[in-house]
């Protein structure tokens, strides 16, 4: 209870310049994303992040880690603008992706950039398996011919190693597989599109420990074609397949770093004490 | 016998009561209907004479058969527009706050006015205009009724509508919206093919109830005994022709009307069985 009412705080002075030593901590060359001194809020004044600044490396999975409550999923879902759809929410600064501030883009136009991954996995169920992987490009009305539509689900399908397991049942329902599958293929139809980057909120969070495996190894394979940016409460997850990561506290970036560098060596006591457990 | 004892003992025959009754109405519609059946075997559901002259005597059911599905199926074309409207409106768009509470005790309000309200106004406003705009000579008939019936089951249909269409998962929504999706798509690919079937029990369920509606018919349709022509004409129901004619009715008048009762039960049975089993499934 009283972490949320902190990392409701209002912007002061102090916290201003604490981020000023953030911007510092890691420099990112050609980042695909930047955010710009963000701070979101949900109503009011009270702002659920504060003053973030982070760059994003292309092709590479960037964690954010922190406690519950911290901001990790508003951050994340500030990136594609997600947190607009509960009502009263404003933000202050800025995410640049290329060169355009997303929140001069259209958001719909930007979510097809910008793929996400939820928590639990959700696929449609009242689509077939096929129909989901192209769900995006159905809901908004992109007329696609067989051929095109068939390439695009089998590679997609591919992409998450569920073709194999799936290519005789492209035509039942979504509903009918494993948790994990269900999950890839969401990741799935998150990349049907194409997009530059994926977030993930807590990808494995609703998996077993295999399933879990699976999805970490395909997240590894995918950054090669993709930028990925995953939010986990799992330390170890960071630890194993990110390559930076992000620790959030009460609405603040406290750390931004290489994850080596993070986990052997933090920075900030709060990093520390984080991953020793004695906060979080 | 302790009052524990007695206390069940009260619950239980109630519940045995409530059985027996609607057991007994279903008795008494087939007892009924007996002399009738022998009469006229089957042919009486196809029949469409309606004779009460003494020597002459000649029942069917037909005209009243076609008059109420003609009313209630039209009636709920009328309403469907606007109970979806209605559904989506407070289960999607506005769930909370003081335009959409204020709406849903008007509607609740529509449910609570009696029929022969409906039927009045329905006399004495509706069936003028009617008349004024030429579509009926007096006003009356089918589509009179059905106006009226359409505004009368809103509430039925609008309710179930908006309760499964604010429970579709907001996990869903958001991975529609996620992947591009405009609110008019998330509404028409997600939302409505998920509650779709329940929207649709909601319909089933306000037939059912526009089927067994009787007074403001009765007061609107016409009273007349013929297959209607079309939908302008004037016609009657299985519901309003027996509120008409029972009081004057014997022998095997009475007994056809009685066996039109068993009909107008088992017709609205089915569609309501037919709606509560798509919910069944709905829930499962």
């Amino acid at each position: 209870m009283e972490s949320t009412i902190l990392a409701e705080m209002p912007i002061t002075k102090t916290n201003k310049k604490l981020n000023v030593i953030q911007n510092s901590i890691e420099h990112i060359d050609s980042p695909v994303l930047k955010i710009d001194d963000l701070s979101v809020s949900y109503g009011g004044d009270k702002y659920s992040i504060r003053n973030v600044s982070a760059g994003i490396a292309r092709n590479k999975i960037t964690a954010i880690m922190g406690p519950s409550g911290c901001g990790k999923s508003t951050l994340l879902r500030a990136v594609n603008r997600m947190h607009e759809l509960y009502p009263n929410t404003h933000n202050k600064g800025a995410v640049y992706l290329g060169d355009e501030n997303i929140y001069k883009l259209n958001p719909i136009q930007l979510r097809r950039k910008i793929g996400m991954v939820f928590q639990r996995p959700n696929p449609f169920p009242t689509m077939s398996i096929y129909d989901n992987v192209i769900a995006g490009f159905n809901l908004n009305g992109i007329k696609l011919k067989r051929p095109e539509k068939d390439e695009i689900v089998e590679r997609s399908l591919r992409e998450v190693g569920l073709w194999d397991e799936v290519k005789d049942a492209l035509h039942n329902r979504g509903t009918f597989l494993s948790g994990g599958q269900q999950q890839r293929l969401c990741i799935a139809r998150a990349l049907a599109y194409t997009p530059e980057i994926i977030l993930l909120d807590e990808p494995t969070s609703a998996l077993d420990p295999i399933a879990t495996a699976k999805i970490e190894d395909l997240l590894v394979k995918l950054k090669k074609d993709f930028t990925i940016v995953l939010v986990t409460h799992n330390m170890s997850q960071a630890a194993r397949i990110s390559d930076y990561s992000m620790f959030m506290y009460l609405g603040e970036l406290v750390e931004y770093g290489k994850t080596k560098q993070m986990f052997t060596m933090p920075k900030d006591n709060r990093t520390e004490e984080y991953l020793t457990g004695k906060i979080g | 016998m302790n009052s524990e004892k007695i206390f069940k003992y009260l619950l239980a025959s109630s519940g045995i009561l409530i059985v027996l009754i609607a057991v007994g109405i279903v008795a008494t519609l087939f007892v009924g209907s007996i002399p009738s059946f022998k009469e006229y075997g089957f042919g009486f559901i196809f029949s469409s004479d309606w004779n009460p002259t003494e020597g002459r005597e000649s029942y069917g059911a037909l005209p009243f058969i076609i008059g109420t599905l003609m009313t209630s199926i039209l009636a709920l074309l009328i309403t469907f527009p606007f109970a979806f409207s209605i559904s989506l409106f407070l289960g999607e768009y506005f769930k909370h706050g003081k335009l959409p509470s204020f709406l849903r005790s008007v509607i609740d309000l529509l449910a609570g006015i009696p029929s022969v309200v409906y039927g009045l106004w329905g006399f004495y406003a509706l069936r003028p205009l009617i008349s004024e705009l030429g579509i009926n000579a007096q006003g009356f008939g089918i589509f009179t009724s059905s106006i009226v019936l359409a505004i009368m089951i809103i509430p039925y249909a609008s309710s179930l509508g908006s309760e499964v269409i604010s429970m579709v998962p907001g996990s869903l929504k958001e991975a529609a919206y996620s992947l591009g999706a405009t609110r008019f798509e998330v509404v028409r690919n997600v939302i409505i093919p998920n509650a779709g079937s329940g929207i649709f029990a909601g319909y089933i369920l306000a037939l059912g109830r526009a089927i067994g509606e009787t007074m403001a018919v009765t007061m609107l349709i016409g009273n007349s005994n013929k297959i209607p022509a079309g939908i302008f004409d004037l016609g009657n129901t299985m519901a309003s022709l027996i509120a008409n004619q029972f009081g004057e009715a014997e022998g095997l008048k009475y007994t056809s009307l009685v066996e039109i009762g068993l009909i107008l039960f088992i017709i609205t049975g089915i569609v309501n069985l037919l709606g509560k089993l798509i919910m069944k499934k709905l829930s499962a």
